[in-house]
């Protein structure tokens, strides 16, 4: 369960130049693709080998990349989603900061099936020294034949360019960030068309996530079958995992799909148990926007079955008992946590994110936030409790993107599992301003 | 309007906006707005966003609508250094607040405030993608992560040393 598969060279000193790379096997599936493949052929590839999308939805790639439209005399683009803004999530900056010719390889490789002859990679603004460790690493690729005209005396050109955005959580979501691509603001484009019809410039666009894009050039040089072997079930091949919050080893880890939750929170392999010998009270597996799960719900499903890190295993139970592996963005919460907190800090960021198009989002993240803030700082009122799930019921499913979910189920399940520290924080308000509610409601919550 | 890039600012957004195909130069918007930002003193006036718009060859109101909707340009003054604290979730559960105090009180000013030497201007930003190195902060292009009291204090005297505009891209 510790196969490693893009970061196996992650520690060989100088992986980051275009000799150590190609050296270590870099740019093999370049080759491979373009000497010895169609186009077809690789998406072929991508199909078998099962691979959800790691940006957060968790589509599967190669079906994503089979509804490309081809109309003769279009250009078709390939558009890298580096707008890694997802809260707990930053493997993609660990990926490309480390590693930048995994993620050009992949391009390269992604292009030509897709029939790109010019792409890009959209990253984040913030990111912006990244962005120029991977303008180094495009011109190392120029240097040695592998982007430009005639790559590898194939006859397939192609251009890659890096595009910075300015700050903005909504360009994550792949519409948006076409059109922040364009030049305009982010704001999500009512679906359809999608984008493999009319994306980037009108014309069919695949917008993959990049540790989506970097997983190709493996998935090509072993081929789909021996990829779709590792990991569990639906849910293949290997994962970055992001981990932060009160553990002893916060990184990132690459994990086969299928690890143990239990294993991964407490082996010093991975996050290596809670910070100062507390206890767990609850974890955020995927990103700030999935749902939060209290320690037993995480560590077991609702059936006492052992909860596994995969797309499968953490919805087990919808979301009711399960949440979603989401981007992998996974946040561990002690003890002394306080979840009320943590809530309206989560309802401030949406707010803050929210690109004010559908007035549910743009009024009901408001809403939220100011409730939160007001239960917070021992304002609230019992009838608020009611009022967040109403509010959140009232934005999810009603916006054009699906930044009003994102910002309406982590309300939602706080209060579904956390209701009697909600209510205490109520009924003491003076008491809990100077203390927390503690791991009593975590326990008391899961007996139901 | 007396503003202009120098001969080097112009030369690399002319260039940026050969990246997008023909009639679709726009896209060079965000990136050259970043260069206009490093280039007249941190912040985009209505001077700059105007004369982005006549280098690209677009209405200036597309440039405002633009420049007004991402966080990382600045409709106002700032300071040379721009300390932007993460305060979002993982940051905020492991000392992004304490840490906010701190520059507070050490800059005698509040979130948001510029010191009145010019010198810094503090802010609470969302997630900068440093999750698992919290408490952290973005000044210019530099992350700082993994911060303790004293090691804002040598930031502090660092860029104090310094002395120069932070920005996010040094067009150098």
């Amino acid at each position: 369960m510790s196969r490693k598969i893009l970061l196996e060279h992650i520690d060989v000193p100088g992986i980051n130049t275009f000799d150590t790379y190609r050296k270590m096997g870099g740019y093999r599936s370049v080759e491979k693709a373009l000497k010895t493949m169609s186009p077809d052929d690789v998406v072929e590839e991508v199909k078998k080998s099962g691979m959800r999308g790691r940006g957060g939805a968790g589509f599967p790639t190669g079906m994503k990349w089979s509804f490309l439209a081809k109309p003769v005399g279009v250009p078709r683009y390939l558009v890298c989603n580096a707008d890694e803004s997802e809260p707990g999530t930053f493997k993609d900056r660990y990926l490309m900061e480390k590693i930048p010719h995994g993620l050009i390889e992949g391009m390269i490789t992604s292009s030509y099936a897709l029939g790109a002859n010019t792409s890009y990679i959209y990253i984040r603004g913030e990111y912006f020294y990244i962005l120029r460790i991977l303008e180094k690493a495009i011109a190392e690729a120029y240097a040695n034949g592998f982007l430009g005209k005639n790559i590898l005396g194939s006859g397939y050109d192609l251009d890659l360019y890096v595009h910075p955005g300015a700050g903005a959580y909504i360009c994550g979501e792949e519409t948006a960030l076409l059109e922040s691509l364009e030049g305009k603001r982010g704001n999500p484009r009512v679906k359809p068309p999608f984008p493999a019809i009319a994306g980037l410039y009108a014309c069919p666009t695949v917008v993959n996530n990049v540790e989506t894009i970097a997983a190709i050039a493996p998935i090509v040089n072993m081929g789909g079958d021996e990829y779709a072997k590792i990991g569990i079930g639906r849910s293949t091949g290997t994962k970055l995992i992001s981990a932060s919050g009160h553990i002893n080893n916060p990184g990132i880890y690459e994990i086969e799909l299928g690890l143990p939750v239990e294993e991964f929170i407490y082996s010093d392999k991975y996050c290596g148990g809670i910070k100062n010998g507390k206890k767990l009270k609850a974890v955020v597996a995927g990103g700030s926007s999935v749902p939060i799960l209290p320690a037993n719900l995480i560590l077991k499903t609702a059936n006492n079955e052992e909860r596994l890190m995969s797309y499968e295993s953490l919805s087990d139970g919808g979301f009711v008992s399960g949440t979603m592996l989401g981007s992998g963005g996974f946040v561990v919460y002690d003890e002394d946590s306080c979840i009320v907190r943590n809530t309206w800090n989560f309802a401030r960021f949406y707010h803050h994110e929210s690109c004010g198009q559908c007035s549910p989002c743009r009024e009901g993240t408001g809403w939220m936030e100011k409730v939160l803030h007001r239960i917070e700082y021992g304002h609230g009122k019992l009838s608020d409790i009611d009022l967040l799930v109403e509010v959140s019921k009232k934005i999810e499913g009603n916006t054009i993107c699906p930044l009003g979910d994102a910002a309406a189920w982590p309300v939602a399940s706080a209060i579904r599992h956390f209701r009697e520290e909600f209510e205490w924080h109520i009924k003491e308000a003076t008491l809990s301003q100077t203390r927390n509610f503690g791991l009593l409601a975590a326990h008391e919550a899961l007996v139901k | 309007m007396n503003l202009a890039f120098s001969e080097e600012a112009l030369t690399l957004s002319k260039a940026l906006m050969k990246r997008y195909p023909e009639g679709k130069h726009k896209s060079a918007l965000i990136p050259i707005l970043h260069i206009a930002q490093a280039e007249f003193n941190g912040w985009l006036s209505t001077d700059a966003m105007d004369y982005v718009a006549s280098i690209i060859g677009i209405k200036p109101i597309e440039v405002y609508e633009v420049a007004s909707f991402y966080s990382m340009f600045n409709m106002q003054p700032v300071g040379k250094c721009s300390l932007e604290v993460c305060h979002t979730g993982p940051c905020a559960i492991n000392g992004a607040e304490s840490l906010i105090s701190y520059l507070e009180n050490k800059l005698n000013i509040k979130l948001g405030q510029t010191t009145a030497d010019g010198m810094f201007t503090l802010k609470a930003v969302e997630c900068l993608g440093s999750c698992g190195s919290a408490p952290m902060l973005q000044c210019g292009v530099n992350y700082y992560e993994n911060l303790t009291n004293e090691k804002a204090d040598d930031l502090i005297n660092k860029l104090t040393a310094e002395n120069r505009l932070q920005s996010y891209t040094d067009i150098k």
